[in-house]
């Protein structure tokens, strides 16, 4: 059955079973690979999309449950990485292999949002749902103070309507 | 369509390299790539009119940076501006590339030479170009920022607009080159941001896992629990006809009957289905209902191994693996004698990104892509089990989300290009987390039962240690060896090593720093204490056997054109690397409250010479905290990528800290128990330590890896930290098992 859903600021339809989470609808029907498959059970992550402005596993959020809220993923934060967080990254050099950095910037994202100056404490508290295996996490922590100093403007959940690109192809789907 | 396939082929068994000690294998495989055709500027840089240099890189990215070390040491060479440097990844292709490989931290010290040479090579053939233009003699010109300069004429030339005489000049004797001095490096040394980063941070799809091809469907494949249970009875039909399922189809190779499982063994046994998405063919995975044959490997336990090793304790070992001396006698007349059992568990290397791999075979022939760290040996299995040739296959090299060894193993390359057969169409293959855990090539568990002596004035006279791992006879299992030389073996007169071995029914291979993760930890815990029977201070006690080393045996004679093999440790720089972490960390001279407590721990492994001092504190409720890491390192005489370098030290570090508190794969009824990270857990952002401080000695040795020496010392570190904090010596891994956890 087709699903109406909102990503990136896109009305787009997808069709998928009920109970399809969100992470293999972006993935595998709408081609939106920037959120990560890691465990498949909310332990890693990974797959760390906005639901309404709050991070969630996409892995465990279904289809059917997302309709009618806002969901934004990685690519939904900014048109060309140049999103605070993104730029922290940069700065800092966090990534390793990087496979996990998509997940943990969501997570930050949404963390400087609600709390523009975080504490170490704050950042542990907000980041631990999200493993690295790489193990980066002293940089990830840089990242976000830096991040901090950097972000006055916190563009977070109001991404700009073209993220979801090759939108109208998915309703044709 | 064949619904049902039998692999006849029985080449498969030994197809595999058995990565039994992963370093020499993979070290042997790098030596292996030197003695090939030297390599050629010509198939590494490509300069474009405008001046744009693209540098290929050869070997498989996995999240250890050698994507962007590799073009460093080129472009210093070439003498070009690194921001006109773009970077493009080579696909697989041995008659181009010599050691494509990601492996034994084998990168840097395999290539520092060779990759400077073809980017010196590199321009001397612009020189040459730009002499034949002018007419002027080689001699006259140099080069700088992408340009050759002939000052007496006050000319100059960009690379680019070379190219095409460069394009038909031969390349010149590498060896003949002069590489330039260190003192003079624009690029060697500065910190490199990543040619990926930015498309990491943006979301970019660039992993293995993000491959698209047209008219692809998804494969999931599930396999007994048992290693090559085999399907017995099955409701296929029935799966066949779910939502979206495209095929389903039984696979069964041959039988492997020997008691030590084959270091890669290539395809397993059980049922694929092929469905539109990932997750139409997982949920015609869970409806799936099989009937397995287990096969003998059922019978395996980890409590049964565990008695077992404790009964094999107790008796004479199965075999020697060394005596120096006697250390038996030694020990026994020792004014004090130290005996302690220690053993660790097996555990898995769960990399992030799920095993996954694209296969499209057509025709005879297979377009694969794959995030292998040994490509080479995958395409030849999978060209083994398709029946078609090598050179029939094309591999692209795709960024991996991680490897950390597993993916030296290429079982998930050899099943994706078999179900692309079966199914007559592209398929993408996706492992669960759950796969993963349960189909992984396990880092060995083991059990080390020590005893040593010490002499009356505190000194170590006599070492014995019964190492109860693994195997079949003489032969160990993959990476569950112990050779001859371990430390402190050529420290001390009195040494001997003795093993006995047990049959195993998982596979097991090379962890991140393979044996020395779990014997560094033994050793250096037996070490610390004896130092602390002896009433000795622990870094001067460690210096005291580093100045007792025998001279080192001459070097084995490297076959003709071969590289030598790599030297053992120098005792010089393992002593000037545990000084400077003590120098750093102010051991001995901090005073620290009430448990809370330093350890020091040294380990050479992979070329490498790291010690690391843990500050550590522990509650009564045993909750550990770690306030501060020092590392000192010496991996010889240049940093290539320091932000890169500093990077992997500390992940190295969290990887060990996570291995030591709580990570442990346990087999029952011949099956994995656990599944996920919520049963082999890794450190989370909260649990890691707030400043892990590395150090590096620059020595005048040619520079060798990081990715794996940083890990070993650390887990000794924190538990010598956490006797001295609080009396309590931990000799069994992990440190849950006796009650730790993270504050």
């Amino acid at each position: 059955m087709a699903y109406k859903l909102t990503i990136n600021g896109a009305a787009v339809s997808v069709d998928a079973p009920a109970d399809m989470p969100i992470l293999w609808a972006l993935r595998d029907v709408l081609k939106l690979q920037g959120t990560k498959f890691g465990c498949g059970i909310g332990q890693c992550g990974a797959c760390t999309v906005h639901l309404a402005g709050e991070p969630v596993r996409s892995c465990q959020l279904t289809v059917a449950s997302a309709v009618g809220k806002k969901i934004t993923t990685i690519e939904g934060l900014s048109a060309d990485g140049s999103h605070p967080v993104q730029k922290a990254w940069e700065d800092i050099d966090v990534p390793q292999c990087g496979y996990c950095q998509a997940g943990q910037i969501m997570s930050a994202v949404a963390l400087l949002a609600k709390t523009p100056k975080p504490t170490d404490r704050d950042i542990d508290n907000a980041m631990s749902g999200n493993l690295c295996r790489c193990g980066t996490y002293l940089r990830i922590r840089a990242a976000v103070h830096k991040a901090a100093e950097m972000g006055t403007v916190m563009p977070g959940s109001q991404p700009s309507a073209g993220a979801a690109a090759n939108n109208n192809q998915q309703e044709d789907q | 369509m064949n619904r049902r396939s039998f692999l006849k082929i029985t080449t498969l068994a030994g197809g595999g390299i058995a990565f039994g000690l992963f370093e020499q294998e993979a070290d042997a495989q790098g030596r292996a790539g030197m003695q090939a055709a030297p390599p050629d500027p010509h198939n590494y840089i490509e300069v474009a009119k405008d001046g744009t240099v693209t540098i290929t890189a050869k070997n498989p990215e996995v999240g250890q940076g050698i994507k962007t070390m590799l073009p460093m040491l080129i472009a210093e060479e070439l003498d070009v501006d690194w921001k006109n440097v773009k970077i493009a990844q080579a696909d697989f292709n041995d008659k181009k590339f010599a050691g494509q490989i990601a492996g034994g931290s084998t990168g840097t010290p395999n290539n520092w030479t060779p990759m400077r040479q073809v980017g010196a090579a590199g321009r001397a053939l612009f020189i040459t170009a730009a002499a034949q233009t002018w007419n002027v003699p080689e001699a006259e010109l140099t080069t700088a920022s992408g340009r050759v300069i002939h000052a007496s004429s006050n000319r100059s030339v960009g690379y680019g607009e070379l190219t095409e005489k460069v394009a038909s000049l031969p390349a010149p004797n590498l060896a003949s080159l002069k590489l330039k001095d260190p003192a003079n490096y624009k690029i060697v040394g500065k910190s490199v941001k990543g040619p990926d980063l930015h498309a990491i941070v943006s979301g970019t799809p660039i992993f293995n896992i993000d491959v698209q091809v047209p008219g692809m469907a998804i494969a999931v494949f599930e396999k007994c629990g048992v290693f090559g249970g085999k399907v017995v009875s099955s409701n296929i039909e029935a799966i066949r006809k779910m939502p979206g399922v495209k095929g389903a189809y039984v696979i069964e190779r041959p039988d492997i009957t020997d008691a030590v499982i084959p270091g890669d063994p290539g395809l397993e046994n059980g049922i694929a289905i092929v469905a539109e998405t990932f997750w139409h063919a997982q949920s015609a995975r869970k409806a799936l209902k099989i009937e397995w044959n287990e096969g003998p490997r059922a019978q395996y336990s980890s409590v049964a191994y565990s008695e077992q090793a404790a009964k094999l304790g107790k008796e004479t070992p199965q075999r020697v693996i060394r005596k120096d001396g006697d250390a038996e006698g030694t020990i026994k007349g020792a004014t004090k004698v130290v005996e302690a059992n220690y053993s660790y568990p097996f555990i898995a290397h769960a990399p992030l990104e799920p095993q996954n791999c694209t296969a499209s075979f057509k025709d005879g022939k297979c377009e694969i892509w794959s995030n292998s760290q040994t490509p080479g040996n995958g395409r030849r299995m999978s060209a083994q089990t398709l029946g078609i040739k090598e050179d029939d296959i094309t591999l692209h090299m795709v960024r991996g989300g991680g490897g950390f060894g597993r993916r030296l193993y290429n079982d998930y390359m050899v099943e994706a290009s078999y179900i692309s057969k079966l199914a007559g169409m592209p398929v993408k293959l996706v492992w669960t987390r759950e796969d993963d855990m349960r189909h992984d090539y396990y880092r060995p568990g083991g059990f080390q039962y020590l005893k040593g002596g010490l002499d009356a004035s505190g000194k170590l006279v006599g070492w014995r240690n019964h190492f109860i791992s693994y195997g079949d006879g003489e032969r160990f299992v993959a990476s569950g060896a112990m050779g001859p030389t371990e430390f402190p073996q050529r420290f001390i007169a009195n040494y001997e090593l003795h093993a006995s071995v047990m049959p195993l029914g998982v596979r097991t291979g090379a962890l991140r720093a393979p044996s020395s993760n779990a014997f560094a930890f033994v050793i250096q815990s037996f070490i610390d204490e004896l130092a602390h029977a002896a009433g000795k201070d622990p870094v001067a006690f460690r210096m005291d056997i580093l100045n007792n080393a025998a001279p080192a045996p001459a070097p084995v004679p490297a076959a003709e054109g071969a590289r030598p093999a790599p030297p053992g440790m120098n005792p010089d720089r393992m002593k000037g690397v545990l000084q400077l972490v003590a120098d750093k960390s102010g051991w001995g001279k901090t005073k620290l409250p009430k448990g809370t407590a330093m350890g020091v721990a040294f380990h050479f492994s992979h070329q490498g010479y790291f010690a690391e001092v843990a500050e550590v504190s522990v509650s009564a409720a045993n909750k550990i905290k770690i306030n501060k890491i020092w590392v000192a390192a010496d991996v010889g005489s240049q940093i290539i990528n320091p932000s890169a370098a500093d990077n992997i030290v500390q992940g190295g570090i969290i990887d060990g800290l996570s291995e030591m508190m709580n990570q442990q794969i346990t087999i029952e009824k011949g099956r994995v128990v656990q599944s996920n990270y919520h049963q082999h857990t890794m450190m989370r952002m909260s649990q890691a330590p707030p400043v892990i401080e590395v150090h590096y000695a620059k020595t005048t040795f040619s520079p060798s890896g990081l990715g794996e020496p940083a890990l070993p010392p650390i887990l000794p570190a924190v538990t010598n930290a956490i006797f001295s904090a609080t009396g309590k010596r931990v000799r069994e891994l992990p440190l849950s098992k006796s009650g730790f956890s993270w504050a």
